[in-house]
């Protein structure tokens, strides 16, 4: 390692902070270095087209190509109260949460959206690493609830895209309970019937994957995604030892059994199509040729015939 | 021979003095001390009884990790008859850092649960320092299930730092077995009791502690994450788990009035290490008082319970 490229890697800070809509209309490839197309890459959604490197993609981004002609309504989300605990680290929690709103423009870090997947309404919610590492908060803990319980309502499955470092330390205990809470979510999902379908992006660690994440009847992860419970260089401090190469990446977790599939972003959708589908015990799909989206109002009625008990 | 904490220092002066003169008058009979020595040991009390009813979150972090605390074997021994152990999780090994079998608790059959961090190098070892991995979790979910079909209730006991960071453990699935062990807590039909002895650690915690009533340890914690590694996070410097511990509102009393902690259980001056029979009989009173509350409830009431519990946590802050 030199001083070249100690300058050049990039700081944590800003893998946090980059937005969907770069300045500049070049973004340049953390695994390769490879400077790519702003409009070239969200085509391509967020993975570089020379490595395939699956870099971050904001909730709204995954929710525009998942969903059937990018149409899809928000869930609302209970708010919870604002920082129980008065949390005041070098900068102050609230401060933190402004932050984060204003960069990402979104109320925290989960996302809730329904609508339909080649004609299959479903719930689906996206974890957003750029809030605050994705962290579960109170917020994403109700949003986690908020999706479920429209799932049920709806009687149709649920998709979560998880990204996060863990529970949010500024929220203490109420974020640490965030675990049985998001499991209360998954267990309603179980009982009415409905497929809860998790897909773990990069990176997902922590009480996030030791709770709702790795809870879903059928679980996905991206390539490469780093997915774990303790972080690397905790577990290399207590066992004093180099960890393999690839250690808690997606393959890794497959090749132990961990998780049932890795699937590249660009073939998800029909993927998810197809597993919803053939769990709802639905005919397939014919996604050569769908018919147009049903309007944004029709979804609920969409629905009808969908569940099975 | 006491183990003094870093803030005891000069009650371990006081106490020490105390005891020198006493070892001398055994000595030289004939030599009146018992003044001084009695004055001293008033001096060590008052100031035992100052430090410890005012301790900082930080100084109960200490306490909640005292070498000498009782730690889950005790409490088990002391309080529960006919305990038969019961091991392995039918799929890869028996994790010591787990205590768990069917047991009596005043009479009546129970399955109990908890983290054992071991007394001396040779079980802290073994114990693996109270740091479970996934055969731990998977082995309580395997109890949890066995209480669950032949109705008897469950007692946990927590005392993890957490669940153990190791490259097996995460191979096998720690976060898995957590999450499943979650969620065995949140579904079985009997009623689920836990008690935080010492340290409540994250995840490794939750995983047993999902309970029906939660009861704490007066000076135990209960944190999303060690002050340690709090500071070394957002401070950047581990040297400020002072500042973490106080931020994280991890004591026993803020989780009360936060609504996660049902009830505390009052320690003896100075912290339960100083007094174990009657810290771990205070505990026996708690659990019996908590089981009590379910006597006349249907398996669904307990379990519905149990999700209230949990879905109506976040309602309340801590007061300004």
């Amino acid at each position: 390692m030199n001083w070249i490229t100690n300058y050049v890697r990039p700081t944590i800070n800003s893998l946090f902070s980059r937005r969907e809509v770069p300045e500049n209309l070049w973004t340049k490839c953390d695994e390769c270095g490879t400077m790519l197309f702003h409009r070239e890459l969200s085509d391509n959604l967020n993975v570089c087209t020379n490595c395939n490197h699956h870099m971050q993609i904001s909730p709204r981004a995954r929710f525009a190509a998942l969903f059937d002609g990018g149409i899809f309504t928000e869930v609302k989300v209970p708010e919870p109260i604002v920082d129980p605990l008065q949390f005041r680290d070098q900068k102050k929690y609230t401060d933190r949460l402004k932050a984060s709103q204003k960069a990402t423009g979104e109320k925290d870090a989960m996302l809730v959206a329904r609508g339909e997947i080649g004609r299959t309404p479903i719930v689906a919610c996206a974890q957003d690493f750029s809030f605050m590492g994705g962290s579960m908060s109170m917020y994403v803990g109700n949003a986690i609830i908020a999706a479920a319980e429209a799932a049920i309502a709806a009687k149709c499955p649920m998709i979560l895209f998880s990204a996060a470092g863990g529970a949010r330390m500024q929220e203490g205990i109420l974020g640490l309970m965030q675990m049985p809470r998001s499991t209360i979510a998954v267990q309603m999902l179980r009982e009415a019937g409905l497929p809860y379908i998790v897909v773990l992006t990069h990176p997902t660690t922590g009480g996030v994957t030791a709770s709702y994440a790795m809870l879903g009847d059928v679980q996905i992860a991206e390539p490469n995604a780093l997915i774990g419970f303790a972080g690397a260089r905790v577990i290399e401090q207590t066992i004093r030892e180099k960890l393999p190469e690839g250690f808690q990446r997606a393959e890794y977790l497959l090749d132990h059994g961990m998780i049932d599939r890795v699937t590249p972003r660009g073939k998800l959708r029909d993927e998810l199509i197809s597993v919803v589908r053939m769990l709802m015990g639905l005919d397939m799909a014919v996604l050569a040729d769908l018919p147009a989206p049903t309007p944004v109002t029709a979804t609920d009625s969409a629905a009808k015939g969908a569940a099975k008990p | 021979m006491t183990n003094y904490l870093e803030f005891e220092k000069s009650l371990a002066e006081i106490e020490g003095k105390s005891e020198e003169l006493r070892t001398m008058a055994r000595k030289s009979p004939g030599m009146d001390i018992e003044k001084e020595a009695t004055a001293l040991d008033k001096k060590a009390s008052d100031m035992l009884t100052n430090l410890y009813g005012s301790l900082t979150a930080w100084q109960k972090c200490q306490v909640a990790r005292h070498p000498d605390r009782p730690h889950c074997k005790d409490y088990i021994e002391a309080l529960f008859t006919e305990y038969t152990p019961l091991a392995g999780d039918r799929n890869f090994a028996d994790d010591h850092s787990v205590m768990g079998g069917l047991a009596r608790f005043n009479g009546r059959p129970v399955v109990v649960i908890g983290h054992e961090k071991g007394n001396d190098t040779k079980s802290r070892i073994e114990r693996n320092f109270g740091m479970a991995r996934p055969e731990g979790y998977r082995k309580a979910i395997r109890l949890m299930d066995l209480a669950d079909r032949f109705g008897l209730p469950v007692i946990t006991l927590v005392d993890t730092p957490g669940a153990y960071p190791g490259k097996g453990a995460e191979e096998r699935g720690q976060s898995e077995a957590i999450a499943r062990s979650t969620e065995k807590c949140l579904s079985i039909k009997v009623p689920l009791i836990s008690v935080v002895i010492g340290e409540g650690g994250s995840g490794g915690a939750v995983a047993f502690a999902t309970a029906n009533r939660v009861a704490m340890l007066e000076h135990s914690i209960y944190s999303v994450i060690s002050p340690e590694g709090c500071a070394s996070i957002l401070w950047k410097d581990a040297e400020k788990m002072r500042e973490a511990a106080e931020a994280l509102r991890l004591t026993a009393q803020n989780l009360k009035e936060l609504g996660v902690c049902d009830m505390i259980i009052k320690e003896p001056v100075g912290g339960a290490h100083r007094d174990p029979a009657t810290a771990i009989a205070n505990v026996g009173k708690a659990i019996e008082a908590m089981l009590g509350q379910f006597t006349s409830k249907s398996a669904k009431d307990v379990r519905a319970d149990r999700r209230k519990k949990y879905l109506g946590l976040g309602s309340k802050g801590l007061a300004a």
